[in-house]
């Protein structure tokens, strides 16, 4: 059994630390509840920076390395701020063979972003994803959690139009 | 909970649906939810209410229908299919219940689509709500665990498992009741279960379907399992990527709590049982066994070399039994029916049934289950309805990433796992694209040697770089630029991944050059020697930084 250590106080009053101590306690405070705690922070804050991950790290009584090697190592956790929306492009196979990379070539060339890049006035991330199992909808495109079906290049420049002169 | 309690149960429940006269049931599954499904349901709850009708027409929303590219579906108790439903034409639908089915919006179900299946993971798919451990309970739900833990010894159970033939639904096929077997008979002080639902397959969407649907079917599975082998614990690690799915799961293991189906002495039994959610983060190497173990323990999900095997020292050094969904889901009708029962179905060597998701260029896409050694000719002409807009069928792809490409030469060949490895392909989860002629074949392998490279954990070398290299020269393939020694090199990479990786990514990720190599060797030829693609999909000038 290790000694006892004090856990770490929250690296400031965000109520929403309070949502990963939460996590942290129910995972015994143990190593084992590093990806557990990581989601619980990305969900809480939309993202892991530096001293989630020194607290995270601490709490869990791990080194920081670990922590953030298994947040680069994971596609899920993203170490930066996403911008005001999100526009995620299915990759899977389906979307591929009925023309997902033509929606990704528009979308680059309109936004001038690549995936994974937000654009600089922080108004669209623009991410791709594996497969989102929505293959019976393929291409499928997700707007800010909306999952979009059958979409075409048109309608992808339109619905980024919406955001991006809002 | 005893086993009368459990009738109790059921019967409350068949009496209280017993009092409506009329049903509607609307998918809201994640397939018909991104098509707006919520509403439909929605503005028939609202119409039922205006109407006053609540008491003998019920509401119900239920899993998948299979048909995800019509929905949303919704399906009446006067038998009728409706496809394309939209949330206004929710009163002509009521209307329907007493009268003529709305003709408009009509799904024929009387088509190969529906008639070739032969549901059995998918039974209660569509019909039950799955967010009702009540509605579970009244089809039969958990009577095969009550079975188990009442009138049968772990030891039974095993055999009940062995006797059906299945093998592990997750790709390799390994027998389920001989993993079974070899975790119940291993020694450690505390054993685990561990449900593999971190579906990663472009392409593949059986899981997410089965865990959103009929959740309790995949508990109820993993708690057989854990009587079976002596486990007390277990995790299910599902993707992140699948919010519904983990949303169910965490309603449905709360309420299996709350009847006490999970916890502590099961049915007044010496057996205690406790699930809990680990969610996966974006990374296709943690379906393999060795790197989802590291990653439910909190690690960098990296694969480590077997043996020894996760049966002997798996999560925490402890004997672990890792099973797929649909394994899972597979066993309360084997113990409900018997090991014999499963096995009259399907082929000699491939027993029962195998979902597929059915994608790409094909006329229905969606969810279908069909017996073992269906012809991939049934699967693509007639329940997939073949190719459309009167293209040309070039190749059906199986098994993802590490799957290959089989040719139309391959199509009259049965699907299970034996004639699906000789064609030069996997059965994998059960991922099926269709591919037309529109569809390059290099450029499909490079698409699956894009994700591999990507996916690389980087732990061993072959792996790493070689998927690095292989990636390489497809790209110079596609951009007209290849040599005859660049193809050479192409084969000689796809030898050395294969032999020299430390998990399946590597070893398979060769399959789909392998397979496209063999079966489709003309297009390459086309590629470098004459410097054209004859499906017009690859450009001597590379356009942005796609794949």
């Amino acid at each position: 059994m290790h000694s006892y250590v004090a856990k770490p106080t929250p690296p400031n009053q965000d109520k929403r630390w309070k949502l990963v101590d939460a996590t942290i306690r129910r995972q015994g405070q143990q190593a084992r509840g590093l990806i557990e705690t990581l989601h619980t922070v990305q969900e809480a804050f939309g993202y892991l920076d530096e001293q989630a991950l020194r607290y995270v790290a601490m709490s869990l009584r791990v080194p920081l390395s670990r922590a953030y090697g298994v947040a680069t190592f994971y596609h899920f956790f993203t170490l930066k701020p996403a911008g005001e929306h999100t526009c995620v492009i299915c990759m899977g196979t389906a979307c591929y063979i009925k023309g997902a990379p033509q929606l990704l070539d528009a979308v680059q060339r309109d936004l001038g972003i690549r995936p994974g890049e937000t654009t600089s006035d922080k108004k669209v991330s623009l991410l791709t994803a594996r497969c989102l199992g929505s293959c019976g909808l393929a291409p499928a495109v997700v707007y800010d959690q909306e999952v979009a079906g059958k979409v075409g290049t048109a309608a992808i420049r339109e619905h980024l139009k919406k955001w991006t002169h809002a | 909970m005893t086993p009368e309690e459990l009738d109790q149960i059921a019967e409350t429940e068949r009496a209280a649906q017993g009092q409506f006269t009329q049903r509607v049931n609307v998918c809201v599954a994640a397939g018909c939810l991104s098509c707006q499904s919520q509403s439909v349901k929605d503005s028939l709850d609202q119409e039922v209410t205006r109407r006053g009708t609540k008491d003998h027409c019920q509401v119900k929303g239920v899993g998948c229908m299979g048909l995800c590219s019509e929905g949303p579906l919704v399906s009446t108790s006067a038998g009728i299919l409706y496809k394309k439903v939209e949330a206004a034409d929710g009163p002509a639908i009521l209307d329907s219940l007493e009268s003529q089915p709305v003709s408009r919006l009509i799904c024929p179900t009387d088509v190969p689509f529906f008639q070739r299946q032969k549901k059995i993971v998918l039974e209660n798919s569509g019909n039950i709500d799955p967010d009702r451990i009540e509605d579970y309970i009244s089809v039969n739900g958990y009577t095969a665990l009550i079975k188990a833990l009442t009138e049968m010894s772990p030891r039974e159970v095993i055999d009940e498992v062995t006797k059906s033939g299945l093998r592990g639904r997750g790709g390799a096929g390994y027998p389920t009741g001989l993993k079974w077997s070899t975790v119940s008979k291993s020694v450690g002080t505390q054993k685990y279960v561990i449900c593999n639902a971190d579906e990663g397959d472009p392409g593949a969407f059986m899981d997410r379907s089965v865990l959103e649907s009929d959740p309790h079917r995949v508990l109820e599975g993993m708690l057989i399992a854990g009587y079976a082998v002596g486990a007390t614990e277990a995790y299910i690690y599902v993707r992140a990527e699948y919010p519904l799915a983990i949303k169910r799961l965490r309603n449905a293991i709360r309420q299996a709590e709350r009847v006490g189906l999970l916890g502590s002495n099961i049915c007044g039994t010496r057996f205690s049982f406790r699930i809990d959610l680990r969610l996966g983060a974006g990374a296709f190497v943690c379906g393999e066994e060795t790197a989802l173990i590291a990653s439910v323990e909190g690690k960098r999900g990296t694969p480590r070399p077997r043996p020894p095997y996760p049966a002997m020292e798996g999560l925490f050094g402890q004997p672990t039994l890792i099973n797929n969904v649909e394994t899972f889901a597979n066993i309360a009708p084997i113990i409900r029916n018997g090991g014999e029962w499963y096995a009259g179905i399907g082929t000699e060597k491939s027993k029962g049934t195998k979902v597929f998701a059915l994608a790409g260029r094909v006329e229905n896409t969606g969810l279908v289950e069909v017996p073992m050694g269906i012809s991939l000719r049934e699967m693509v002409f007639e329940i997939g309805g073949g190719i459309p807009e009167g293209r040309k069928f070039k190749a059906v792809q199986t098994g993802g990433p590490s799957g290959g490409c089989l040719p139309s030469e391959c199509l009259d060949m049965p699907v299970d796992y034996e004639s699906l490895a000789r064609a030069g392909s996997i059965m994998g989860s059960g991922g099926m694209i269709v591919m037309d002629e529109s569809s390059c074949m290099v450029d499909v392998a490079k698409f699956f040697m894009d994700f591999c490279m990507t996916e690389s954990c980087g732990k061993c070398i072959p792996c790493r770089v070689g998927t690095y290299q292989m990636h390489r020269i497809l790209t110079a393939i596609g951009n007209m630029t290849a040599t005859q020694q660049d193809l050479k090199m192409l084969e000689e990479l796809c030898d050395l991944l294969k032999h020299t990786s430390l998990c399946g990514l590597g070893q398979s990720a060769p399959n789909p050059v392998v397979s496209t190599l063999r079966s489709f060797a003309d297009e390459y030829r086309a590629h470098i020697e004459e410097h054209r693609c004859p499906a017009g999909v690859c450009n001597a000038e590379p356009v942005g930084e796609t794949a």
